[in-house]
């Protein structure tokens, strides 16, 4: 498959807010069902463990026009869910047989209470990750609630609790995480080989592709970077903070790079990578899970930082490992985890000697001049005056 | 505006905390922080500790115009202007000296004791307080009702937290060890406080009401949502305002207002949503000279529940505080808010039913456009929407809100006229 057939194929994925795909793959056996879930982080192990398809729901992005979803909001409340109501209301996620939303914060929560309202003949859980500091608390909590949210699934699904089903959903998962990683290290380590607008458009399609698809598409994506040699060009390496929830429209990816900054690392589809080793497949499958996300969860502002130098450490720590010469703070606006983590983070930049710019974007944001300029004047000043 | 003799009580009582907590570093009391939904005060004060409040230290700099100055200066360091007021008027306190509302200096906690009910925003802003003060934190997660109701495990979760995590962290912070009877002699108050403030609560059912529910019911729930809970002189304060309330019932006489006593009541509001701070007495004014009272509302539950049945109990001290914390208000789900101010509606006799949408706080925002259109497809009545912020004067727009109260009471009037379309009652 050529690089060019699977990206337009990826382009499509994203595009599709129909989930034209979704009812596609649906369609080809019967009893076939899927359940949605919001950002960050969703077990879709679980959701993937009942037969049913774990679909991404990320907003409309800038190719949806709102019309009811801005009823239901006000204007200083983030876009995603009123672009996410906005699907809602226009029948597109009526496939789904479920949604799932996750604490990421107050919004999110409280989406979950407008779906229950507005959807009240679909199965809609909040999922309360957990968070503190007593990990074996933590885990016991988290792991009953997997238990219960698998019981639910189940039922939805038509199907028994099978715990040899998790244990091979787990296994599967923890690939799908490897080779979410393999693209990650290979655009970390050749950037102009792994352009981010590819990058970030196949996470996309692992969102609401079938995990084997999706791991099919990114091996061929990353056979072509292998075979493809492409001259480097003179940017700077950024990592880019904050894009955690709701995501930046593909035009502003596209512009920070074509700005001169390589994107090594980032926060976008965060949910994609969120545990860091592959999940124990040993012993009670509900806790490896739990424990894994307790336990080996990514660094993020959505979760509590136990440790009081954690979010100081966190940008030299991603700036390091990923030989960035700077960092983009880019927040959605109205974002309450990022942007209050921003100024711990920026601290933390400032003390290690890590030059940083920030903005702010919306998921539908269309002009882009600004964070061109923004961040073109940032890579110069880094390839002037040095970076990290 | 007259003063209810309830209102001095608190005024000193408040005063003589804010005093002992200048004291603190002198006497060896230690400090700990903590916020209103979910807070632990018969805990932390069963370590002799005392209790403060960064939200109440907040919204006391709104209403004594510092926190405009407060939150300039957190913006100036970094921090966005999109985020909660509360957050930056209390960083920007600590930036400038840390003098609180009533003049005194606050110290410094000697623990953070997080318990995250019901905002997102409590976790980040005591991450950020770590920061400023480099002091110890402790971590009580209270899982939020998400299916309506706080299960048998989720309750468990917060008792092994509290008993294993909440209760060493207070015992090392304070040199403490854990006093049960002490705990449940204080739980017992705070119940006996629980049933006044209910009773007064209450109150407003009657015509007309001796109480309002929204305006006056942040003095109400002042003590008892804050460093009171437990303690003699709020069971004393809570005696003296049923009292105080009861006999203004039994005179026929309407609430203090920044209009005079409000008698003659021409709407019976509930309200959805916190007040605004700055102009606290002005946003109150436009209510009270149309003759509007508040009968009910949801902010003077996000400290507890206790109108809908719920009491500490001292015969299960952690237990009991895990059911508290599950059940303060913004610990609900939506359809559970919902069906609260409906009943509100019905069980209150309201002609009308308005929200105050603060921009700072999504916790409560986020969706109540939809509660909006709920209460009002389910009791019939108009509902109204003004928009503000908790602490932020340039969010406090007095013409806009005043133009939009004055055609929310011209609609209610309207309905009211024969003929009219529709029902002025709940049905």
């Amino acid at each position: 498959m050529k690089r060019i057939d699977i990206v337009a194929e990826a382009r499509a994925l994203y595009e599709d807010l129909d989930l034209q795909s979704v009812k596609r793959w649906m369609a080809g056996a019967p009893g076939r069902k899927a359940v949605g879930y919001l950002p960050v982080y969703a077990p879709k192990e679980i959701i993937h463990a009942t037969g049913m398809l774990p679909v991404g729901v990320h907003g409309g992005g800038d190719q949806l026009e709102i019309i009811r979803g801005d009823a239901y909001y006000q204007s200083y409340i983030c876009h995603l869910p009123r672009s996410v109501v906005e699907l809602g209301l226009s029948g597109r996620l009526d496939c789904l047989s479920g949604m799932l939303f996750p604490s990421t914060c107050d919004v999110i929560r409280n989406l979950s209470g407008v779906w229950q309202v507005l959807k009240s003949g679909m199965y809609v859980r909040y999922l309360d990750l957990p968070q503190g500091q007593d990990l074996d608390a933590m885990v016991a909590f988290w792991a009953s609630d997997l238990k219960i949210l698998h019981q639910d699934l189940a039922r939805v699904a038509g199907v028994e609790v099978d715990a040899e089903a998790l244990r091979a959903s787990l296994a599967l998962y923890n690939a799908v995480r490897e080779t979410v990683r393999a693209l990650y290290a290979a655009r970390r380590d050749t950037p102009e080989r792994v352009p981010s607008e590819e990058l970030y458009l196949l996470s996309r399609a692992g969102e609401v592709l079938p995990p084997e698809s999706f791991m099919a598409l990114a091996e061929a994506y990353l056979e072509c970077v292998r075979r493809e040699d492409v001259p480097a060009r003179d940017n700077s390496r950024v990592v880019v903070i904050g894009a955690f929830c709701e995501q930046p429209p593909l035009g502003l990816i596209k512009t920070l790079e074509r700005a001169g900054c390589y994107i090594v690392d980032d926060d976008f589809v965060l949910g994609n990578r969120m545990i860091n080793h592959p999940v124990s497949l040993d012993g009670d499958p509900w806790m490896a899970l739990s424990d894994a996300l307790v336990r080996d969860a990514m660094k993020s502002s959505i979760f509590y930082e136990a440790d009081p130098t954690g979010k100081k450490r966190l940008v030299k720590e991603r700036a390091a490992a990923a030989r960035a010469d700077g960092v983009i703070f880019a927040a959605a606006s109205f974002c309450d985890p990022a942007l209050l983590d921003r100024p711990m983070l920026r601290a933390g930049a400032d003390a290690a000697h890590v030059p940083s710019i920030s903005f702010k974007y919306s998921e539908n944001s269309g002009q882009f001049q600004q964070f061109r300029e923004q961040a073109g004047t940032f890579s110069d000043a880094i390839k002037l005056w040095g970076g990290r | 505006m007259s003063k209810d003799r309830s209102m001095v009580l608190q005024k000193e009582m408040i005063g003589d905390h804010f005093d002992r907590l200048e004291r603190a570093p002198e006497t060896g009391q230690k400090v700990v922080y903590t916020f209103v939904p979910g807070n632990l005060t018969e805990l932390i004060r069963s370590f002799d500790a005392l209790p403060l409040l960064p939200e109440i230290n907040a919204l006391q700099s709104g209403m004594r115009q510092k926190s405009r100055g407060y939150i300039a200066e957190a913006e100036k360091l970094g921090h966005s202007e999109d985020v909660c007021t509360y957050v930056k008027c209390d960083i920007g306190m600590a930036k400038t000296g840390n003098i609180g509302p009533t003049g005194t200096r606050l110290p410094k906690p000697d623990l953070l004791l997080l318990s995250y009910t019901g905002c997102y925003t409590f976790m980040k802003w005591f991450e950020l307080l770590r920061e400023e003060y480099a002091c110890p934190m402790v971590f009580l997660h209270v899982p939020y009702q998400g299916d309506g109701e706080i299960t048998p495990e989720q309750r468990e979760y917060m008792v092994r937290q509290l008993r294993d995590t909440v209760i060493p962290a207070l015992e090392q912070v304070t040199g403490n060890k854990y006093n049960e009877e002490k705990f449940r002699a204080a739980i017992a108050r705070s119940h006996r406080m629980e049933d006044d403030l209910v009773s007064v609560l209450h109150s407003a059912k009657k015509r007309p009401s001796p109480v309002d529910a929204y305006f006056g019911g942040v003095y109400y729930i002042g003590p008892i949502f804050s460093s009171f809970r437990g303690t003699a002189e709020g069971e004393a304060y809570y005696r003296a305002l049923r009292e105080e309330v009861e006999e203004r019932a039994a005179l026929g006489w309407g609430p203090e207002t920044p209009s005079g006593r409000l008698d003659n009541q021409k709407y019976r509001l509930v309200v959805e949503g916190p007040p605004n701070w700055t102009s606290f007495n002005d946003f109150w004014k436009m209510f009270s000279d149309e003759g509007a009272v508040v009968v009910a509302s949801s902010y003077t539950k996000v400290g507890g529940t206790y109108d809908l049945g719920f009491r500490h109990n001292p015969d299960d001290p952690l237990g009991t505080m895990a059911d508290y914390c599950g059940g303060c208000y913004t610990n609900r789900n939506l359809p559970g808010r919902i069906d609260m101010l409906v009943d509100y509606v019905r069980e209150y006799a309201a002609d009308g039913f308005l929200i105050n949408s603060v921009k700072s706080c999504n916790s409560f925002s986020a969706g109540q456009l939809l509660i909006l259109r709920e209460v009002e497809k389910r009791t019939g009545i108009p509902g109204g929407f003004v928009e503000s912020d908790l602490v932020d004067p340039r969010y406090f727009s007095a013409a806009n809100i005043k133009n939009r109260l004055e055609s929310y009471f011209q609609m209610l009037d309207a309905r009211r006229s024969p003929g009219a379309p529709g029902e002025l009652h709940a049905k």
